[in-house]
């Protein structure tokens, strides 16, 4: 199988290729066919390529396959290579399997756009450098899946170029992520002079010799620089605490979109980055520390902020940015399966949120704002009952998937090995975020399908179910979002049910078995008895149950009026909040501004007035100004002449008489 | 005796002018044959330059090609010409982008066509000589020559304030060739005292142990020379100017090659011959690299005119191209040279893009557009490939070109690079805000309803850049392995041996090839 990798880029090349340049004169037809099929395409060969890579010896899944070679100066000698391992195999499987979903989405809600053919080239170009990004063998490869799905991301959100706001945002994901991706090179560069190369293969192992052989010390400089360099490509891409502002903006797209890039796969290219790290980040646990502490911090204020948004979007962008926290905690502590678990959760029920708020969108006319939503739950029962599995899902409620994969991470934050105590406050902030979440999940799912229709009555009128082509993708979703955890059930759990195995965790444990080894060896893992896992557990089902009581409370049974109470009860903190901490305002007066101005100065005053102004016409103009001075002497009047003579004369005759 | 394949090339466009000037000037259809002569000319150049490829051997590390006759015996001056790896790709850009350039001038240019077309024959020779003299008069002739087309292109066809720009133009580089000359019969002197010869050629001239004084002066002269051509920040000022009041061709010209023999000169002249006058320099050489691609991006930013713009980039991608040469490494030096060709195609396609819209609106300012994706969609696409290799996407050419560049820088210094690297954000700050303003919004400006999108011969023009944007994006080997020795002979002529005469900048670079040790310690 490992001769056809190439085939899963391939696909979503052509479909991006053909639809690019001939889409304009294609019909619709052709291009969602041309669009979904090659999506479903790489589906398959990945389907084939994971049975294939199940059936080797657990120690040999590796595939690799060499296209050509791409760089080569001097010491340096780059591949462009693709590799599948079980790591990379689940993330293109769940990329092309919820690609693939939303493509078919996709044709039912983008059926009225006059772009419909950009729309899908743009698409499938996405997939293609998301696949590359998760396939690639070495970090140059996956830089270019990642600058790449920056671009795809780029120019879906700005999709809808003719408002200013769109390709604002668009412009602002791209530059913001840039700035991580500055971070991101130079820890590339620091690997390539540590290390040697930048192929996973050389890499990795170089690393666990150098280490045991004494060469690098374990947690050394280099190795945390390395690590917080990588992360600070990271939080551009997967939009942490400082890097997050973007997000939100990039609402801006079609709603497909968000739930693709914005949701399920590119912003979650970070956790997979870290992931792929784990042995340079297990050998660097300052850098963990690091991680565990803004992804804590990024899960509990995104969450905040999801509280007091009314923009459906908005509150699940607000919360996208949460639950990626919640994955980086899971690699930051360690666990990093738990945090590639939680990204396939995450992947089913935030694709299925999003894809149910663009079925709602799309039935309430292009209403986003929930304030003017309400009681939709009878006329659309299959987005309804799709959007509340998912729901329950992400509020962390047994069975439903997001409650193993939260739950397993919050747990290994308890138990985070190399900090134990910071591990702890980790844990409460990741539990009190939960609460937040479920409530203003809850919030969302009250104001816009409970209660009384606060629309208009022409919306009323329109109100309807979305086509097949839409719910389908929302119904697997919603299945998957139910069933999904069971992939990942906890031992504590599993044991009851009769050795249930934890499949996931299994199938992960080649990629992440040396980072086992070192966080055994460094440091001592805590043995906690099994009814502490058991309490944490009901515990945060509890915090969970009654963040929806209180949703209930405020949104269902004390009507509209308790919400505005409370925000003028909390002015300042509700202004806070709702403003989003100001991050905004606070980067625009720190950074973009006086980087204008800055500019400005340059050019107009060092740049015309300095250098260009004194220095370069400054001689010229002396010049002139000299010899016009000098020429007003010879003006061919024969009295300024005898005047001169006679000057001189006095001159010369002082000169003798005095000297 | 083989074929002098690079007489032939270098002279024939000169081939063109006696059948340009048999061509009566008057009505539109003979102004149609001068273009088509022209054009004709420049195409066949290009064919028989494609004869070095094919004979070019990648492993050889001296001179190809080479043809050696005596000129001026007295003096020593002879016409010597070759060609190695870091001129070779060089003299391809030359015969490919200009009849390019031609191709773009067949509507802009409609005054004075025959005397427009002999400027650029004349030019592509005089670039030509530049790139393939090994004999230091020799180039110089070549080298003054050059300047005279530019003045007059810039001159006579050029915008309102053409008459400042030329005469801008023309002093600001005169005044850095005459210091040059001096230095040239200097360096031919000292040469003389310690041999008893009197020659020109490069390759004797080489290691002329010089007093440490004189190379130090002697680097400096050339350096100014060279510097201004790049140019390096603060010498730059004239560039905007000139490119604003340029017409399109003299722009791409400008910008696609002219600029290139600042940095060859570096690596072909100041560098080689002065190595401790070049190691002395170095930090100075470095910061102000590094400060023209931030200075370069940040002014480029604020900037109303697109073209003024696109200027003000070229300062900040060159800083890239002098800093991965001063940094003396193989990946340094092979991404700047391979980012003198991204700059000659991704900052020519830029201006010939700028000239495709100025001759539909005839403005160049940017808030006279916005929204024009919908009437241009070709125009928008292509205009956004560009704009992706300008800010170096991976894939396209200038990835490899900045990364290189970068890589090379970090051996050398980690702050270095890291303030080099803060140039790419800022790239991208600059080309995507301008790309919003022109492209997208509103279409509200009413004289932008009717645009006629790209037509056929700008298609044609703008697809071998476009192909050749992925070509090295994603296949730089093919472009990289004709450099390495040649690459390799150069690093060991520059590196100075004693590692205490070496300035800091210098000796960081040498530990980091040494080993991870220094590395660790490095970042402690």
């Amino acid at each position: 199988m490992e001769k056809y990798i190439f085939l899963i880029p391939l696909f979503p090349l052509i479909g991006f290729i053909i639809n690019g340049l001939f889409g304009r004169w294609l019909g619709k037809g052709v291009v969602s066919f041309l669009g979904c099929m090659t999506i479903g395409f790489s589906f398959i060969v990945s389907f084939f390529t994971w049975i294939e890579l199940k059936s080797l010896p657990v120690e040999n899944r590796v595939l690799e396959q060499v296209l050509w070679n791409w760089l080569t100066v001097g010491d340096l000698k780059m591949q462009l290579a693709l590799m599948i391992d079980p790591l990379s195999m689940l993330m293109i499987l769940v990329v092309t399997g919820v690609g693939f979903l939303i493509h078919i989405y996709s044709t039912g809600y983008m059926a009225h756009d006059e772009s419909y053919w950009r729309y899908f080239s743009y698409l499938n170009m996405f997939v293609f450098f998301m696949s590359m990004l998760v396939l690639g063998a070495n970090y140059m490869v996956m830089f270019v899946g990642w600058e790449g799905v920056g671009l795809a991301s780029y120019l879906l959100i700005g999709f809808w170029y003719k408002g200013n706001e769109n390709a604002d945002a668009g412009k602002k994901a791209f530059i913001v992520n840039r700035i991580g991706d500055f971070g991101f090179v130079l820890g590339l560069f620091l690997i390539y002079i540590t290390f040697g190369s930048l192929s996973y293969m050389d890499v990795f192992p170089k690393a666990l010799e150098m280490f045991h052989g004494g060469e690098l010390a374990f947690n050394s400089g280099v190795l945390v620089a390395i690590c917080l360099l990588l992360f600070v490509g990271a939080t551009g891409k997967s939009a942490q605490i400082p890097l997050y502002t973007w997000l939100p903006d990039a609402m801006a797209g079609p709603t497909p979109v968000s739930a693709l890039i914005h949701a399920a796969t590119m912003v979650t290219a970070g956790v997979y980055m870290v992931a792929r790290s784990n042995i340079l980040y297990s050998l660097a646990p300052d850098a963990l520390l690091v991680v565990g502490i803004i992804a804590a911090l990024t899960a509990f204020f995104a969450a905040t902020m999801g509280v007091l948004q009314y923009d459906i979007k908005k509150i699940l962008a607000y919360s996208t940015v949460s639950q990626l926290g919640y994955m980086f905690i899971g690699v930051g502590v360690t666990a990093y399966w738990s945090g590639i678990f939680h990204l396939m959760t995450h992947a089913f029920f935030k694709a299925c949120l999003f894809l149910c708020a663009g079925s709602v969108i799309h039935a309430m006319s292009d209403e986003q704002d929930i304030r003017k939503m309400g009681g939709l739950a009878g006329k659309m029962p299959i987005t309804y009952l799709t959007m509340l599995i998912a729901t329950i899902a992400i509020a962390g409620i047994p069975p439903f998937a997001g409650f193993f994969s939260k739950d397993e991470i919050l747990w290994r934050a308890f138990t985070f090995p190399y900090y134990p105590v910071i591990g702890k406050i980790i844990w409460v902030t990741g539990t009190i975020g939960a609460g937040i979440t479920a409530f203003y999940m809850f919030r969302l799912i009250f104001l816009t399908f409970h209660g009384e229709f606060r629309g208009t009555e022409e919306q009323k009128k329109h109100l309807h179910e979305s086509p097949f082509s839409m719910t389908l993708p929302l119904m697997i979703l919603a299945l998957l979002s139910f069933a999904g955890g069971w992939l990942g059930v906890p031992h504590v759990i599993g044991e009851r049910l009769g050795h249930f195995p934890n499949i996931l965790e299994q199938w992960l444990h080649p990629v992440f078995a040396a980072s086992e080894e070192i966080v055994e060896k460094m440091a001592v893992v805590p043995n906690y008895p099994v009814a502490v896992e058991w309490g944490l557990m009901a515990f945060s089902v509890a915090v969970a149950t009654a963040g929806i009581c209180i949703a209930w409370y405020i949104y269902m049974r004390r009507g509209a009026d308790l919400p505005q109470q409370l925000a003028q009860e909390y002015a300042p903190l509700y202004q806070l909040i709702h403003n989003k901490y100001y991050l905004d305002e606070v980067y625009d007066y720190m950074v973009v501004k006086p980087v204008y101005y800055l500019s400005i100065v340059l050019w107009k005053v060092v740049d015309a007035f300095m250098i260009d102004g004194i220095g370069v016409n400054g001689p010229g103009w002396l010049v002139k100004r000299f010899s016009a001075g000098v020429s007003l002497l010879h003006n061919g009047y024969l009295q300024t002449g005898g005047a001169f003579v006679v000057l001189g004369l006095v001159a010369i005759t002082c000169f003798f008489i005095y000297w | 005796m083989s074929t002098p394949i690079l007489t032939y090339v270098t002279f024939l466009p000169l081939l063109g002018i006696p059948f340009i000037l048999a061509v009566p000037q008057g009505d539109r259809d003979t102004r149609g044959i001068i273009k088509g002569i022209a054009l004709l000319f420049s195409i066949i150049t290009f064919f028989a330059s494609l004869r070095l490829y094919f004979g070019f051997d990648p492993d050889a590390q001296g001179f190809q090609f080479k043809e050696q006759h005596d000129w001026i015996t007295q003096y020593g001056i002879q016409y010597h010409l070759g060609i190695d790896g870091l001129s070779f790709w060089l003299v391809l850009l030359t015969t490919f982008l200009t009849p390019i350039t031609i191709l773009s001038t067949w509507r802009a240019i409609d005054h004075r066509v025959k005397e427009f077309m002999i400027s650029m024959l004349v030019l592509e020779t005089a670039m030509l000589g530049t790139f393939v003299s090994l004999d230091l008069f020799l180039f110089y002739v070549f080298w003054e020559v050059m300047l005279i087309p530019m003045y007059l292109i810039i001159g006579v066809w050029g915008g309102e304030r053409r008459i400042y720009a030329a005469i801008k133009f023309f002093l600001y580089t005169a005044v850095g060739s005459l210091l040059m000359l001096v230095c040239i019969i200097g360096l031919v002197y000292f040469h003389h005292e310690q041999t008893g010869e009197i020659t020109f050629n490069l390759l004797s001239l080489y290691g002329t142990g010089l007093p440490r004084l004189y190379e130090i002066l002697f680097f400096a002269a050339f350096a100014l020379a060279f510097a201004i051509k790049v140019p390096m920040f603060p010498f730059h000022t004239w560039l905007p100017d000139a490119h604003v009041e340029a017409p399109t061709a003299g722009s791409v010209i400008l910008a696609g090659i002219l600029l290139k023999m600042g940095t060859y000169g570096f690596l072909r002249f100041a560098m080689p011959l002065f190595p401790e006058g070049s190691a002395f320099f170095t930090p100075l050489i470095i910061a102000l690299s590094i400060i023209g691609i931030i200075y370069g991006a940040l002014v480029a930013m604020v900037q109303p005119d697109i073209k003024k713009l696109v200027a003000y980039s070229s300062v900040s991608h060159m800083g890239y191209c002098m800093l991965g040469l001063y940094v003396l490494n193989q990946q340094g030096v092979e991404g700047s040279i391979l980012q003198m060709l991204n700059h000659g195609i991704s900052t020519s396609a830029l201006f010939l893009l700028v000239g495709i819209i100025y001759e539909r609106r005839h403005t160049r300012l940017i808030k006279e557009y916005g929204g024009i994706a919908r009437v241009m969609p070709v125009y928008a696409t292509v205009f956004m490939i560009i704009t992706l290799s300008s800010i170096a996407l991976p894939t396209t050419n200038g990835f490899i070109g900045e990364f290189l560049i970068l890589l090379g820088t970090f051996k050398a210094g980690k702050i270095m690079a890291a303030l080099a690297a803060s140039g790419v954000i800022l790239g991208a700050v600059y080309m995507l805000w301008m790309y919003q303003r022109v492209f997208f919004g509103e279409l509200t400006n009413p004289k932008n309803f009717n645009l006629k999108d790209m037509n056929l011969r700008e298609v044609a023009y703008m697809l071998p850049l476009l192909i050749l944007v992925f070509w090295i994006g994603l296949f730089p080997n093919f472009f990289l392995e004709k450099m390495h020795p040649s690459v390799n002979r150069f690093i060991a002529q520059v590196a100075v041996e004693d590692v205490d005469a070496m300035p800091p900048a210098l000796r960081n670079a040498e530990a980091a090839e040494k080993g991870k040790h220094s590395v660790e310690e490095a970042c402690h």
